[in-house]
């Protein structure tokens, strides 16, 4: 909606501008040479260009126009208005295009009748290029917005069409003596339609660039707003409802605040791929799940996976092994978060040169690592048996009382 | 009785620490973005004042500018955000330290007292930032005694980083928390004015040189 409502705007001031054109007369403002034109074409409400060129052909056609324009000169009073000076390189343009095909007109007879209607057509698509609304050029430039090198080719054999199509012109149908004068004509008209749609080119090109920009940044708020909506007030919602039990609100805030910092400040690192990564999200989902903040500091990182050797193939051992340091890892968060009862776990996570080291640590009631029962699974197999059947160790400092630190070494694979 | 300025721009957040913070610990002005920031600092003359390293009009980096030289204040950086730049680069701007704004009200008690002895303040985030620049790279140190941090040093960092209090880290390396304090200081020196790249490079992120 906020899209249309400029457009609605501009057609608002064109209506009213309509409006206000009750009586013909000569504009001051933006006028060439006694303002005849740009009155016209604003009483037509047609673009002034058109009627400049309908002029300048009926002045080359018979002379016509030239009468018309002194009438209207004479007959039709000026408007008072503030004006600026001239465009002298119109002026100029115009009067090339004039004098030019009075030229051709007048010395190349044969010529005449056939280039005409190439005249004709060619300013007739300058006109229908500069008359289309903004979608519309929006919508061909589109079609054609192929890439670089396709855009080259496809100028390079319309030049070379245009070249021949010439080339061929002038070697039927005009006679030797004709020829230089034939070129110098058309050159000079080429030139005057040249710097006449250069301006309008220019700005129909600032327009699609400045649209470009506004796209993008709209594109970029709509992407900001898309996620705001889609996690932060959804999660405020949720913590209103959730909002007796402290625990969950802590929770969900938390699991919010890690999101939208992942979002704005990280750099987007696979966690399938990336150690570090990997060990970030592993605290997160222990975290959204026990309810507990872990913090998390790395320092370093390496592949999880990496092409080793000359061969590139991956070394699926070393891959497993570091997967498996890293379940370690998780285990050992989520016994620090169910069963110590700190109010936040730290990971400290190591990537030096081969080694890579796992600190797991919390501030709780620890325990008597000898009381644990034998047939306990958590900390003997999913830690530290784990550790030991992949080359690694697992160390666990505690004592009732005074929290528990769990250190995972690993050495990997020395790179070849 | 240690003085503290807060410069935050959320009131809400000034209130919260204002109520957080421990006896010993006396408020003696506020302000919201720098220009404020700087002429209360200049006015009350606070030992200490705790900094938003993002505020309006150029963040807690201008105000160290502005203030280089002119105030015996120092100052404790909080921020909400990780951002190695902002961390690096506001403690390269002069901040003896740098705490997370989730740092419980005990804990930020415990950190402006520090830094008012002269102490510097690391959170284990920014430990973890340090250990990473300063970290083995095969670029040969331009000066040796500012590009490198000693084994010693790095023992501590790395304590730090997992979570272990200055008191701690004591035990466990059998030094002092005096000596603990020294080597932080030492990190904190060569973390203002190593010319290591990685450093260069966090604060040229935060158009710092």
């Amino acid at each position: 909606m906020r899209i249309t409502a400029p457009a609605c705007d501009h057609l608002g001031v064109m209506s009213e501008e309509a409006r206000q054109t009750g009586r013909l007369d000569r504009r001051a403002d933006g006028r060439l040479v006694a303002g005849v034109c740009a009155g016209l074409a604003q009483h037509l409400g047609l673009e002034v260009v058109i009627v400049r060129l309908a002029f300048v052909l009926t002045i080359v056609a018979d002379g016509i126009g030239l009468a018309a324009y002194l009438a209207f000169w004479v007959l039709v009073p000026q408007r008072y208005e503030p004006h600026r000076g001239r465009d002298w390189i119109q002026v100029l343009s115009y009067g090339a295009l004039t004098v030019g095909a009075s030229l051709l007109t007048a010395s190349a007879d044969a010529a005449q009748a056939a280039l005409w209607p190439v005249v004709v057509v060619g300013l007739g698509g300058a006109i229908l290029w500069q008359q289309a609304s903004g979608d519309q050029r929006q919508r061909w430039m589109r079609t054609t917005a192929h890439p670089l090198r396709r855009m080259w080719r496809r100028s390079l054999l319309g030049a070379l069409l245009v070249i021949v199509g010439i080339g061929t012109f002038v070697a039927q149908r005009v006679q030797a003596d004709q020829v230089r004068q034939v070129f110098i004509a058309t050159a000079v008209i080429l030139t005057g339609v040249a710097v006449i749609a250069t301006p309008w080119l220019l700005r129909l090109w600032q327009d699609l660039d400045t649209e470009r920009r506004e796209r993008v940044r709209s594109e970029e708020r709509a992407e900001l707003a898309a996620h705001v909506h889609d996690s932060v007030l959804h999660t405020l919602t949720l913590i209103q409802r959730n909002a007796h039990d402290p625990r969950e609100v802590a929770r969900l805030a938390r699991s919010q605040e890690r999101e939208l910092r992942t979002w704005l400040y990280a750099p987007r690192a696979d966690p399938d791929e990336m150690f570090a990564a990997a060990v970030q999200k592993i605290a997160g989902e222990v975290e959204d799940h026990h309810g507990v903040p872990v913090e998390v500091v790395c320092v370093g990182d390496c592949a999880l996976s990496e092409p080793r050797g000359d061969s590139g193939d991956r070394m699926a051992g070393g891959d497993m092994r570091l997967v498996a340091v890293l379940q370690a890892a998780r285990e050992a968060m989520v016994n620090a978060a169910k069963y110590s009862g700190a109010g936040s776990v730290s990971v400290y996570a190591e990537v030096e040169g081969d080694s890579v080291e796992i600190f797991v640590r919390d501030r709780g009631k620890g325990f008597d690592i000898d009381a644990i029962p034998t047939d306990r699974m958590g900390v003997r197999g999913s830690i530290i048996g784990r550790m030991e059947r992949n080359g690694g160790t697992a160390t666990i400092r505690t004592a009732p009382g005074e929290g528990t630190e769990v250190r995972l070494e690993f050495k990997r694979e020395p790179r070849k | 009785m240690t003085t503290v300025v807060l410069v935050d721009d959320h009131q809400m957040f000034r209130t919260g620490v204002k109520a957080e913070l421990g006896a010993g610990i006396e408020v003696v002005g506020e302000a919201f973005d720098v220009d404020s920031a700087v002429a209360v600092i200049k006015e009350a003359g606070p030992e200490v004042v705790l900094l938003d390293v993002h505020l309006p009009g150029g963040g807690g980096i201008e105000v160290l500018r502005r203030l280089h030289g002119s105030t015996q204040a120092k100052f404790l950086a909080l921020s909400v955000s990780d951002a190695a730049e902002d961390v690096i680069g506001v403690v390269r701007g002069g901040a003896r330290g740098y705490v997370t704004k989730t740092i419980s009200g005990p804990e930020l008690t415990d950190a402006i007292g520090r830094v008012a002895e002269g102490d510097a303040v690391f959170s284990p985030r920014l430990a973890g930032f340090v250990l990473d620049a300063f970290s083995a790279t095969d670029a040969p140190a331009i000066d040796p005694e500012l590009d490198q941090i000693t084994q010693r040093e790095r023992e501590v960092l790395r304590l730090i980083a997992r979570g272990y209090a200055y008191k701690e880290i004591a035990k466990e390396l059998f030094i002092s928390v005096k000596t603990v304090e020294t080597h932080v200081s030492s990190v904190l020196r060569k973390l203002q004015l190593s010319n290591r790249h990685e450093l260069s490079r966090w604060a040229a992120a935060r158009r710092l040189v």
